[in-house]
Formats: structure tokens, sequence, C-alpha cells
């Protein structure tokens, strides 16, 4: 990890009418971090995550990636996040295409890589991920495990500067969790800059270098885990974790 | 049925459904290209291309088939001089397919818009998140797994078009409804045989036609 901060957001508001969702948000996230974002639901921690790639627009303050502000709609964007990797609670495989064809769409038809070095690329990310023999299936034929880890292999297709996981592993039934934060705590020791929103705890745990706590549109806390989930600093905090970690 | 013995009636017979045919595979083509044209403008962030596609719905879908292939002939052909051919029935038909083409992509339009509502939002944010422009978006994602949602009431939409194509006939296009109209005004005696032989050619065919779609529909349908 080095220092050079790779996303920065400075006093970011975001309103859903008269709901005020990010109340002057800052967080900085430096290349090699793996920041995690916990709170209550609610809370705008999808809805930073998506601020980020301007999936969702904000009303004031500036959010700046690699050292550029985020352009206005268009093709600079269109650009940009393609350097963002996206993986969504959903899962969002496109329905039509094949496993492989979802993770070779990308890099052949938004950075015009020839189809051949991108299939080989994409079939050693689906080994990678352990779907390799399932390549030629429809996404509705695998199962929201195997879903969402092919949804990782498509985002590091493009071969990201960062990776943005938006609730990956909220939408799985439990005993599809570990196989999806596994490839996610191995792409963290690799070193990819990452912002994931989660309640998996064991993993903020284990795989964050910092956890970042927002609760009512605000960032509250921002920690190393050890210390957040030891010493919460906020009341707000120390009410979330009392809620989830006695059970 | 000595009318249909004769070789000269048969000709007429065979004309029109020819004319019907061509009427039909000519205005389906064009229909769907502008229908889906259309679609895309009426789903675009453009403002004005919004506005195109919506007024055209609005226009055409409320317009009486009959006063557009009017104006094709009337108004296109006689005062503005839109001329498609020197051969006046391929000129009519030209004309029909114009009018045909403008009218039914009203209604393709909107059975594509309401396939894109069939598509979750998620794979458009997919898209979108990967770098996919709006326009990669609309025809690689979005437009694939619309169309094929809406291909049964595309298929309603097609058999529409090859009855309607009979409305060709107004002007002076000798297609199916005008043949007849000439079998029997030269065979007064066998009125409702003629009817029932024409009107028996549009069921045999389309009756088949419908199911083709909805196999066709069951069978590209996008498992989700």
């Amino acid at each position: 990890m080095s220092d050079e901060a790779l996303i920065v957001l400075d006093k970011v508001n975001k309103y859903f009418g008269p709901l005020h969702v990010l109340q002057d948000v800052d967080l900085s996230v430096t290349r090699g971090e793996v920041v995690v974002v916990i709170g209550p639901s609610g809370s705008g921690k999808s809805t930073l995550c998506r601020a980020i790639n301007r999936l969702e627009p904000i009303n004031s303050g500036t959010i700046t990636f690699d050292g550029r502000p985020l352009p206005a709609e268009g093709r600079s964007l269109a650009r940009l996040r393609s350097e963002v990797g996206m993986v969504f609670q959903s899962f969002n495989l496109f329905a039509h295409k094949t496993i492989l064809q979802n993770v070779m769409l990308g890099p052949v038809k938004v950075r015009k890589e020839k189809p051949a070095v991108v299939r080989e690329r994409a079939m050693s990310l689906l080994e990678r991920v352990g779907i390799a023999n399932q390549a030629e299936k429809y996404p509705a034929q695998l199962s929201g495990g195997q879903q969402q880890r092919v949804a990782i292999a498509r985002a590091l297709a493009m071969q990201p500067k960062a990776m943005l996981f938006d609730e990956p592993t909220s939408a799985l039934d439990p005993e599809m969790v570990g196989e999806v934060l596994d490839v996610m705590t191995s792409l963290a020791r690799e070193g990819m800059t990452m912002v994931v929103v989660t309640h998996e705890m064991g993993f903020a745990r284990h795989a964050a270098n910092r956890v970042v706590f927002m609760a009512d549109g605000q960032l509250v806390e921002s920690a190393p885990p050890a210390e957040f989930f030891a010493n919460p600093k906020s009341d707000r905090a120390k009410d979330f974790l009392s809620k989830i970690l006695t059970h | 049925m000595d009318v249909f013995s004769d070789p000269l009636n048969r000709e007429v017979y065979l004309t029109g459904f020819l004319w019907i045919l061509k009427l039909t595979l000519a205005g389906g083509v064009g229909a769907l290209v502008l229908g889906v044209l259309l679609a895309a403008m009426r789903v675009s962030p453009v403002p004005v291309l919004r506005a195109f596609g919506t007024a055209w719905v609005n226009i055409f879908r409320n317009t009486p088939l009959t006063l557009i292939i009017f104006f094709c002939y009337f108004g296109l052909f006689s005062t503005l001089g839109v001329s498609f051919s020197d051969d006046i029935d391929l000129n009519n038909f030209w004309l029909g397919v114009t009018g045909l083409s403008v009218y039914t992509a009203a209604f393709v339009c909107e059975a594509i818009r309401s396939g894109i509502n069939t598509v979750p939002a998620g794979q458009a944010e997919a898209a979108r998140a990967i770098g996919m422009t709006f326009r990669q978006t609309l025809t690689m994602i979005i437009l694939p797994q619309a169309g094929r949602a809406v291909i049964a009431p595309l298929g309603s939409i097609i058999i529409a078009l090859c009855k309607n194509a009979t409305i060709v006939g107004t002007i002076g296009l000798m297609e199916s409804s005008n043949a007849m109209k000439e079998l029997i005004n030269a065979n007064g005696d066998a009125v409702v045989p003629i009817f029932l032989v024409f009107a028996g050619t549009f069921a045999i065919v389309l009756i088949p036609t419908g199911y083709a779609f909805g196999w066709l529909a069951n069978r590209l349908a996008v498992k989700r």
C-alpha cells in the first residue's frame, strides 16, 4: 500500500428528494488499500459506493479518481468506469450471454482488445474463481455464489485500478457466502484497491485495512478493524456493534 | 368451385396473395427497423429524440391506416411528386409499403418499449459499470433482451400487418382483396365460395404463423 490517494471524496452531498443520504462525506482511499464500509441499512453505504463510479450522481462536493475529478455523463465517464470494477448485490450478469461472453464483453467491446487474447485472460480468471468448467453455461444455470464469482471475474477482466463491492454477499444463501469472500480475500492480499460495502464482519476483521462506519448519511468513524471492533469511539458504532455481535 | 378451375382466375388469386406476401415482408422489415429506432429514441437521454419518438407513436398509432395509405398516394405521390418507380404497380406497392411501415412502426416501438421494461435495471447498470456507452448498453444488452421478451406480441403485430396489407388495394394495387372483388364481380353466382377461399387462405397461413411466434418466444426467452 502506498500513500498515494486513488479515490478521494470531498464534502460529498447527495439527496433523494428531501432525504439527505450523503452528508458532507469525506473519504480517501489509497492505492492498495481495502476499505470496508459498514453501518445500518439506510445509512448511505451503497449510495457512497455507487457514487464512486457515478452510477449515482452526487449533488455537491467532488469525487476524484486517480487524480482526475469524475467526468460528467459521456465517453470520458465510460472510460473512467472501465477502470473501476463493480460487483453488485444482485450479480447482474448479462442474462442473454454465456459466462465466458459475460467476462469477455467489456475488454472486447469497450477496450477493443483482440478476442483471442481476451479469451485466454477470461479463461484464466474463470479458472481462478473456480468456474472455468461452466464457461459455456448461461447465468441462470449457475448458483448465486457461482454467479457472483463470475461477476468478480467480469470486473477483473477489465484490469481495473480499483474494485467496488456493493453488498456482494447479501443476496446469497449462507453456504455460498464463503466462496465469494474467499475470492475477495485473495484479491485483497494481492494488493487490489477495494471499497467493500458489507455486513460480513469476519471479512472486515481479517481482510480490511480500514473499517469505515456510516450512519444516517454521515461517515461516523474510520479506523483499522482491530481498533474499531475492540474500541468503537462513537455511541452510534457501539450501539450498532452491540446489536450485531451479540448473536 | 368452378371459379378456381379457370387458370386465369387462379392467376388473379395467386397474384393477389403474392402482393400481400411482398407487402408483409417489405412492410415488416421497414416497421421493425423503424420501430426499434423509435424505441431507442424514446428511451434515449436526448429530449428532442424522445419527443420525436413520442410524437411519431401518437400520430401514427391514432390515425386510421386507410387515411395514411391515402395520404401516401394522394399526398406523397400525386401532390408532392414522390415516385418510387415508373411501373404503376411497383410505385403503388412502395407507397403502400411506406404507409404500412410508418404505421406499424408505432406499434413495434411500443412493444419493444414494454420489452425494455422487462429488463432489470441492474443489466444496464452492469453494462455502464464496465464502461459501455449508452449506445453499446442499448444495442448489446438491453435491446437483445427486450426483443426476446416481445417476440409473441411482435408476432401479433406482424399478423395484423399482413391483414392490413389489404388496405393497399384502396390505391389500386391488385392485392388479394382487390383480386377477390374482381372475381366476385365476374362470378356473381359464386360469392360465398370465393369469399371462403380468400378468407381461408389468410387463416391457413396466419394460424401457424401465430404458433411459430409462440414457439420462438419460448425458445428464445431469456432465463433469469
